[in-house]
């Protein structure tokens, strides 16, 4: 039915997949987290229009993104970037504003440049909380890539739709299982990462 | 080394926080701004480094128009110790401490030789501080560091925010001490703000005290203490500290007001009592209408017991005494030329108002030779 050859190629596309969009998704929230964090107002707006597209339903979202992108890879990595936005974005956010004031000041004080104080201070201060955002918006990515292959991104969503089509629960665990693990396994790697990238001083 | 030239601050609400405000510090003097909450003192203070822009008016730090300078050039070369300490938890004692030298772009051996200079100026062993994270250390330790961080790049000029002010009391006088020990070592020029008036006379040359944005009175502790401009500076500095001298003060200034009184017909063993639960060695005895008959002393007591019965019978009633309002001169010399111990106070009729003690005595007189010893 399926072979391990295949099962693997499915998953490195899938894995290629996530990680993109969460890599995109990056890039794109942290700068725009920073940004927001200097122009409080925008802030509360700005990540409510974010969140919506967290609440429109993926299948969707990816519906959609068909008839401006096409099918295969493109309109899934549009969709699913869309989708891990909202949690690095506003988690940035958070984090900068939280960033406790008199350490901002004493910063302001001793005569560091905003650029400075953005990053000796405010973001490693603030980077435990960007971090569980990049791991919460990985893990979910991982599981709703599987809906890539609707519009024929590929991914291990292939055997999961083809096994929901043909009532082959083998299909669906040769899929579901690798997802499943590929989240936990993401999860811990980037668990791990944040306590060791933590400086010592801040670890509780 | 900072003047302001009628300097005014307007908030953007409309909020006057400085009025017109005139000011010389003088290079190595250290200067205390104090007064209540929404003084306008902080306001002031944070002009100088540019953290607040003045509405009106000049600041000069060093003969330079500050606001000719770049900010962060300006800030980088006047220290900066605040209340809440900030120093920065994700770094390392050594590296909170060397930050300033290294956006000046010191080099690293300078800078580490710099560091362990400074711990060692404030008895922190290097070896054991240098790697610690803020969070190891007790809030006196960080304040320490915040002070060091302050002074790592040898500015001329600090400027300090309450920095002791959320500290207990044992280990803000502990710091202030060696704030004041520094201070006189290194003569930098400190612009400190407080609320404490005991700090200021304390660590300040000079103590400029506001009020609604104006100066109210500028002096020195040692002017302060004794010529407060109104009941305002003197309530603020508190009537105890007030110096009086011991020529201008009367015995009713050190008296004990309520000293320990009993009838002649009052019983011994009760007056041995009672001089236990009061902790004094001696009763003077009153007849009903508080005069002095006598006194009697734990020592007269200790040898009457056995025959006598009452104060009366023991009493001893040849006294020196004193009115109240004669000064506190006469009460010295009649106590050291007579060997007494006590001197009761009575007025015309002899009725008794106080009394003065060896340790009354030494009390009120040190109190005032501080009072001066610190402003010297």
């Amino acid at each position: 039915m399926i072979t391990w050859e295949k099962l693997g190629e499915l998953t490195l596309q899938h894995l290629t997949l996530s990680l993109s969009a969460v890599l995109l998704a990056t890039l794109v929230a942290v700068p725009g987290g920073i940004l927001l964090s200097r122009n409080r107002r925008a802030a509360d707006p700005i990540i409510a229009v974010v969140g919506m597209f967290q609440t429109l339903p993926a299948i969707a979202l990816l519906a959609f993104m068909i008839p401006l992108m096409g099918i295969g890879s493109r309109p899934a990595l549009a969709a699913l970037f869309l989708y891990a936005l909202l949690p690095i974005l506003s988690n940035t956010y958070k984090g900068l504003v939280s960033v406790d004031p008199a350490a901002k000041e004493a910063a302001r004080g001793m005569g560091m440049t905003a650029f400075q104080m953005l990053l000796f201070v405010e973001l490693p201060l603030a980077f435990r909380v960007i971090m569980s955002g990049i791991r919460t918006s990985t893990v979910l990515i991982i599981g709703w890539a599987t809906l890539g292959a609707y519009v024929g991104a590929g991914g291990l969503g292939e055997p999961i739709i083809s096994g929901f089509a043909m009532v082959s629960p083998r299909l669906i665990l040769a899929g579901g299982v690798p997802v499943t693990l590929m989240a936990l396994l993401a999860d811990f790697l980037l668990g791990y990462l944040e306590r060791k990238v933590t400086p010592r001083g801040l670890q509780v | 080394m900072v003047r302001f030239e009628n300097v005014t601050k307007v908030y953007p609400d409309g909020t006057k926080a400085v009025a017109e405000l005139n000011l010389h510090v003088e290079r190595g003097e250290f200067v205390c701004l104090i007064g209540p909450s929404g003084c306008g003192k902080t306001t002031t203070m944070k002009m100088i480094n540019r953290l607040h822009e003045p509405t009106s008016g000049k600041i000069y730090v060093d003969g330079r128009d500050i606001s000719t300078v770049n900010p962060v050039e300006l800030r980088r070369n006047i220290g900066y110790v605040i209340q809440q300490v900030g120093l920065f938890p994700h770094l390392t004692i050594a590296q909170n401490i060397e930050l300033v030298p290294r956006l000046l772009g010191w080099d690293k051996a300078r800078r580490a030789r710099r560091v362990d200079e400074l711990l060692q100026m404030v008895n922190l062993d290097p070896a054991v501080y240098r790697d610690r994270y803020p969070r190891e250390l007790s809030g006196g330790q960080q304040q320490r560091v915040g002070v060091l961080r302050a002074l790592a790049a040898e500015p001329d000029l600090i400027l300090m925010d309450e920095p002791f002010g959320a500290l207990d009391p044992i280990t803000r006088e502990t710091l202030q001490d060696e704030l004041k020990r520094l201070q006189a070592k290194l003569k930098k020029t400190v612009v400190f703000v407080t609320h404490d008036m005991d700090e200021a006379l304390k660590l300040a040359d000079r103590i400029v005290v506001m009020k609604d944005g104006r100066i109210h009175q500028v002096a020195t502790p040692d002017e302060l203490l004794r010529n407060p401009k109104d009941e305002f500076v003197a309530q603020f500095i508190g009537r105890d500290r007030l110096v009086a001298s011991a020529e201008t003060l009367t015995v009713a200034d050190i008296m004990i007001r309520n000293p320990v009184a009993a009838p002649p017909h009052f019983g011994l063993a009760e007056a041995v009592a009672t001089m236990r639960k009061r902790r004094v060695n001696s009763v003077l005895v009153v007849d009903e209408e508080e005069r002095l008959l006598g006194i009697v002393t734990a020592r007269a007591i200790e040898r009457g017991i056995a025959s006598h019965r009452t104060l009366g019978e023991v009493m001893e009633t040849n006294l020196a005494t004193v009115t109240p309002d004669q000064p506190v001169t006469l009460a010295i010399q009649r106590m050291l030329l007579g060997r007494l111990e006590f001197l009761p106070v009575v007025d015309e009729q002899r009725r008794l108002k106080g009394l003065v003690t060896n340790t009354s005595l030494v009390g009120t007189l040190s109190r005032t030779a501080e009072a001066r010893g610190a402003t010297a």
